[in-house]
C-alpha cells in the first residue's frame, strides 16, 4: 500500500457524481477567476475577432458582425488545472466549427491570442466538431469581464487555460507554437482526463 | 541553486514537516524537509496531494512562501472552515508528519533578485506568501532594487509575518512597508484603515517613470481592484503580474 496522510479521511466527493469528476479536482459552486495579469477591458465599438495565418484569406468580424453568426447555447462542465472543476455551466456562444468553415485552411495547429497578449495552443481537431466556442454569455448574461468577456474561447474538454479569456483571433498554423502557460510550464495538450496538467505528465 | 526547475517531470515525492509556526489564528507555516527538492524561483507554488486510507485522494495548490536561498522550503497556509485539504494542513498536521507535494510550478509569477527595477508588491490577506517569498529572496541575495508592500490585513491579528516584516524595514532602507487594516484598526494605529483605494496607491506605488516591477496577489475581487487602480494611474499592464484565489482553495 502507499503513502497514507495520517489522519486525513477527506470531504469525499462534495455530492457530486464522481464520474463527471476528473482526477485530481473537487467540485466548486462559485467560479474562481484566474489571470495573470490586470483585467483587459476594450470598447466593443473596438472589438473585432480574426481568423489569421494560413488560411487562403483572412477573415475579421466586428463586435455586430460576430453576434450576427449563428450562436447557441449550451451546458458543460468546466476543468481547471489548479484543481477546480464547476458541474453544469450554461454559455452562450459561435461554435469554433461556425467559425472556421468560413476560411479555407490545411492548418493542423491553432494559437489563440488575446487583449493583454495572452496566447494558447491548441490542435485544429479540438476545436472543430462542436465541442469548442467563441462563447460571449454566461449563465444567460453578458460575460463579465474578469471572466473574459466580452468574448472568450471555451474548450471545456481541456484545462481551462485552454479557453483564452479575452481572445480577439486565432492564428492557424501548420506547426504547433506553445503559447503563455504552456512554455511556463504548463502541459502542452491539456486534457483533464488524462490529468495533463505539467510538462512531462 | 534558484534556477527554474519546471523544465522535466514533476514528480510527486514526500516531505517531512519539521517545524510548525502558527502565523495568525488562521494561518501556520509548515517547514518540509524535502530530500529531492530541485530548487524554485520567488513566486511558485507546489501541488499538495493528501490520500486517505481507503484511497481517496485530495489535491491543492499552496504558494511557496521561503526564498530560494532557504535550506528548507515552506509553506503557508490559511485554514478555510468548510475546505478539505487546509483544515488538514493547518490543524491535524502535527511535526515529523510526512506531506507529499510536486513542485515547484509555474513560471511567470516569479520575481529574480536579478531584475533591478523598483519592485511593487501589492497584497490581500494570504497573498502575502508568494510575494514573501520574493522579499525574503530580495534580502537573501542582496538586492538592491528598492521595494515597496502593500499589504491589506483584516486587523493586526489577520497580519502574516508581522515581526519579520517589521525587523525587514528596520535593517534594510531599501524595504518600505504600507498596512491598511481594512476591519479593524488598534488604538494608536497609524497605517491605513479602510479597503484599497486610488489615493493609497497614489502614495505607496512606485511613480510611473519608475517603470516598476510589479505583482499582486490575494482575493479575486481585490487583485482585480488593485491592478485596475494601478492600470487607471498610468501602468503598463504588462508591468502588472496576477495571482488570485476566491475562497475555494480548501
Amino acid at each position: 500500500m502507499g503513502f497514507v496522510s495520517r489522519g486525513f479521511r477527506g470531504k469525499r466527493r462534495d455530492g457530486a457524481d464522481s464520474s463527471r469528476v476528473p482526477p485530481g479536482q473537487h467540485v466548486v459552486n462559485d467560479f474562481p477567476v484566474l489571470s495573470a495579469g490586470p483585467t483587459p477591458r476594450v470598447p466593443l465599438s473596438e472589438w473585432t475577432l480574426s481568423i489569421v495565418g494560413e488560411v487562403d484569406e483572412p477573415k475579421r468580424w466586428t463586435w455586430d458582425e460576430f453576434r450576427r453568426l449563428p450562436s447557441e447555447s449550451f451546458t458543460v462542465d468546466i476543468h481547471c488545472v489548479t484543481k477546480w472543476s464547476k458541474l453544469d455551466t450554461t454559455w452562450t456562444g459561435v461554435s469554433l466549427a461556425t467559425i472556421l468553415e468560413q476560411v479555407e485552411t490545411a492548418a493542423d495547429f491553432a494559437v489563440a491570442y488575446c487583449d493583454g497578449g495572452y496566447t494558447t495552443n491548441l490542435p485544429v481537431d479540438d476545436l472543430t466538431g462542436q465541442q469548442a466556442w467563441i462563447a460571449f454569455e454566461y449563465d444567460g448574461q453578458p460575460l463579465d469581464p474578469e471572466h473574459g468577456g466580452p468574448a472568450r474561447l471555451l474548450v471545456p474538454h481541456l484545462y481551462l487555460w485552454k479557453s483564452a479569456k479575452w481572445v480577439r483571433g486565432i492564428s492557424l498554423q501548420a506547426e504547433d507554437e506553445p503559447g503563455f502557460w504552456e512554455t511556463n510550464g504548463y502541459h502542452n495538450h491539456g486534457d483533464p482526463w488524462r490529468e495533463q496538467r505539467y510538462w512531462g505528465d | 541553486m534558484a534556477r527554474a526547475a519546471v523544465l522535466g517531470r514533476l514528480t510527486w515525492q514526500l516531505g517531512e514537516v519539521a517545524e510548525l509556526i502558527q502565523e495568525t489564528p488562521r494561518v501556520s507555516s509548515l517547514v518540509i524537509d524535502l530530500p529531492d527538492w530541485p530548487g524554485h524561483l520567488a513566486g511558485q507554488h507546489v501541488d499538495v496531494r493528501l490520500t486517505a486510507e481507503d484511497g481517496y485522494q485530495a489535491q491543492r495548490s499552496y504558494s511557496i512562501a521561503s526564498a530560494p536561498e532557504a535550506p528548507r522550503v515552506t509553506l503557508t497556509v490559511e485554514r478555510l472552515e468548510d475546505g478539505e485539504v487546509s483544515p488538514y494542513l493547518v490543524g491535524e498536521v502535527r511535526v515529523g508528519d510526512k506531506v507529499e507535494l510536486r513542485g515547484p510550478i509555474g513560471g511567470y509569477f516569479v520575481w529574480r533578485a536579478g531584475d533591478a527595477r523598483p519592485l511593487l508588491l501589492v497584497a490581500g490577506g494570504s497573498g502575502i506568501v508568494p510575494l514573501m517569498a520574493m522579499i525574503r529572496h530580495h534580502a537573501a541575495a542582496g538586492s538592491a532594487a528598492p521595494v515597496r508592500l502593500l499589504y491589506s490585513s483584516r486587523s493586526i491579528e489577520d497580519v502574516i509575518y508581522k515581526d519579520e516584516l517589521a525587523q525587514l524595514v528596520a535593517g534594510d532602507k531599501r524595504v518600505a512597508v504600507a498596512h491598511t487594516l481594512t476591519r479593524m484598526q488598534p488604538s494608536g494605529w497609524d497605517g491605513y484603515g479602510r479597503r484599497i483605494d486610488g489615493e493609497m496607491v497614489g502614495e505607496v506605488a512606485w511613480p510611473k517613470k519608475d517603470g516598476p516591477a510589479v505583482f499582486v496577489c490575494g482575493p479575486t475581487a481585490f487583485v482585480e481592484t488593485a491592478s485596475g487602480l494601478l492600470v487607471e494611474s498610468g501602468y503598463d499592464p504588462a508591468w502588472i503580474r496576477t495571482e488570485r484565489f476566491g475562497a475555494t482553495g480548501g
